[in-house]
């Protein structure tokens, strides 16, 4: 899927520095917003997105270092004329205030995107989608949890690197040719945020996490993510698309620290 | 000392309208649970600037040539009181601390015993958990504690066990067994048994009363609750929960909710249930049987799903 991937991650480092520095020059009320916008955005018109998307989120997350977001893009299936073919997801008062760009396919009828992603403050939740025509449409949700980021890590270190890279997908509802799919993929991975400092040492732990997937069905492109450390340990998608028919998905993953990882899986009525 | 009387303390304390928080060498209530065997009984409680972070159980054993302590308190003002109410029953030299395992409830008093010498012991997995976790439980117990956190810093640990090795604490007389377990309340449990007396601290692999809290394996958990049953004990010291409780029955609860929440997540992940869903799904335990069950079931259901996802 055509896109700037080099320019994509100096935005975002840029991103990181400037909420660092200049955000505080912006009105209180406001917050990091307008530096975000600004960056990503530039002048370009906003509109209001509640009839092309519902965004589901906690009012208040459980774990903030895995809190479930979900979006749902309308109408559902191939129908809209002007289909969404960019979806970011932006948490104002982050450190990387930009968890991840979606980039869809509109022949395969993306209908919903459920990720997971750390929260560090109480913060807007932002979904910007940018249409096929360049229209900019947005919704976004308050979510009230915070430590999620340099929070506790992993639960159980020796597993969890032993299961870097590997996969699991599995189809949520039954195969129904011509009919909407769920689909889950997780990735197992710790998604180091590097915001945490070594006592021993005192250096700052290294940022390790995933930086791309890319999901493609019988080789077409289907769904890409640029992701970033704002998505959970083990990053997980959950979406609806529609299969033309049996077929094969393949998914590549790359993290920061130059890893590549693959797998496929065959989708049909028996799988 | 009873622990009726130490309810009566603290009842007395409020009665006057002085905040606890604001006692410094205050001792702490204990009560001897066998012979040398003492028992400081935690707050059922979030953490409140009121209870300083002591919100879990502590205990020390005395042997004929010195102490050992069994975690520290949730701030450096509670390990200073702690260290004061050890102190007042024994003046035998505190040898040794043992850390159960890395939450703040159970650690963050131990810079006061290092100051008087003692060797802290921990699991093996404890000092990286120390170092990745540490920086944010301060920050988290600073706010949550506020003033009473004053002076409070991550406990440095001197000697490790390595899962399946057991380490020997000869204090004269008595012998105290370390045992370090595979991931289950968190990926560092430690327990530690006195052969003398069958006393066996639990740490926070077995709750009391208060619901457990996953921050490790649920399934990792239940396998290390079969093998911790086969310990020879008399009575056990939860990490949280009354002084002692009976031996192995009072584990019988906690491997029940463990079971269910197990299962009945097990299920939602079968029926394709999204995360947020499945927060919804699982109904939380009988409220006879627990205290303090919400928002940690919510979280245990976050926990167990994510890790049974991999299944």
């Amino acid at each position: 899927m055509g896109r700037t991937r080099g320019s994509a991650a100096g935005l975002w480092l840029g991103l990181f520095l400037a909420i660092g520095t200049v955000g505080a020059a912006h009105a209180a009320e406001d917050g990091n917003w307008p530096t975000i916008r600004e960056m990503l955005f530039e002048d370009r018109a906003i509109l209001d997105g509640g009839d092309r998307l519902a965004m589901e989120a906690p009012r208040r997350a459980l774990d903030a270092a895995m809190v479930p977001i979900a979006v749902s893009l309308l109408p559902a299936g191939r129908s809209a004329d002007d289909p969404i073919r960019t979806l970011w997801l932006v948490i104002d008062n982050n450190p990387a205030p930009v968890a991840a760009v979606f980039h869809l396919a509109p022949e395969f009828g993306i209908g919903r995107l459920e990720t997971r992603i750390r929260v560090n403050a109480y913060t807007p939740v932002r979904a910007i989608a940018e249409t096929a025509n360049g229209r900019l449409l947005m919704v976004e949700r308050f979510v009230k949890a915070a430590g999620g980021c340099s929070a506790p890590g992993l639960k159980d270190r020796e597993v969890a690197m032993a299961r870097l890279g590997k996969m699991k997908f599995a189809l949520l509802d039954t195969f129904a040719p011509g009919g909407p799919q769920r689909v889950k993929l997780k990735i197992g991975h710790p998604n180091y945020t590097g915001l945490q400092i070594d006592q021993l040492t005192r250096n700052w732990i290294p940022p390790d996490y995933v930086t791309e997937i890319d999901i493609r069905f019988d080789g077409r492109p289907l769904l890409s993510v640029d992701g970033d450390i704002s998505l959970s340990e083990d990053p997980t998608l959950v979406f609806d698309f529609l299969p033309p028919g049996e077929g094969r998905i393949e998914v590549v993953v790359e993290d920061s620290s130059g890893r590549r990882f693959e797998k496929g899986w065959r989708i049909g009525p028996t799988s | 000392m009873s622990r009726g009387l130490g309810i009566l303390v603290a009842a007395s304390l409020i009665s006057w309208g002085v905040p606890e928080g604001g006692l410094r060498g205050a001792p702490l209530a204990v009560e001897e649970v066998a012979a040398g065997v003492f028992v400081h009984v935690g707050e059922t409680a979030d953490f409140t600037p009121g209870n300083r972070g002591g919100i879990a159980n502590l205990g020390f054993v005395v042997g004929e040539e010195a102490v050992a302590v069994i975690d520290t308190g949730g701030s450096a003002a509670q390990g200073r009181d702690w260290l004061e109410t050890v102190r007042s029953i024994t003046d035998r030299p505190i040898r040794w601390v043992v850390v159960t395992h890395v939450h703040p409830d159970h650690m963050l008093g131990t810079a006061a015993f290092a100051g008087v010498g003692a060797t802290v012991w921990g699991h093996a997995a404890l000092p990286r958990a120390i170092a990745e976790r540490g920086p944010s439980y301060l920050a988290r117990m600073a706010d949550l504690l506020g003033p009473a956190v004053e002076g409070t810093s991550l406990p440095r640990i001197d000697e490790t066990v390595v899962e399946g090795e057991l380490r020997e604490l000869d204090l004269g007389g008595r012998v105290l067994e370390l045992r370090a377990w595979p991931t289950a309340h968190t990926d560092g449990d430690l327990t530690v048994f006195d052969r003398a007396t069958g006393t066996l601290f639990a740490g926070d692999l077995l709750f009391v009363e208060r619901l457990p809290v996953i921050d490790g394996s649920l399934p990792g958990w239940l396998a290390v609750l079969d093998r911790l049953a086969a310990l020879p004990a008399r009575r056990v010291v939860p990490g949280h929960g009354p002084a002692t409780a009976p031996w192995p029955a009072a584990l019988a609860a906690e491997r029940a909710y463990l079971k269910e929440l197990r299962d009945a997540v097990r299920a939602v992940l079968r029926r394709g249930l999204s995360l947020a869903r499945a927060v919804t799904a699982v109904p939380p335990p009988h409220p006879g049987n627990w205290r303090l069950i919400e928002p940690d079931h919510g979280r245990n259901v976050v926990a167990a799903y994510t890790e049974l996802e991999w299944e």
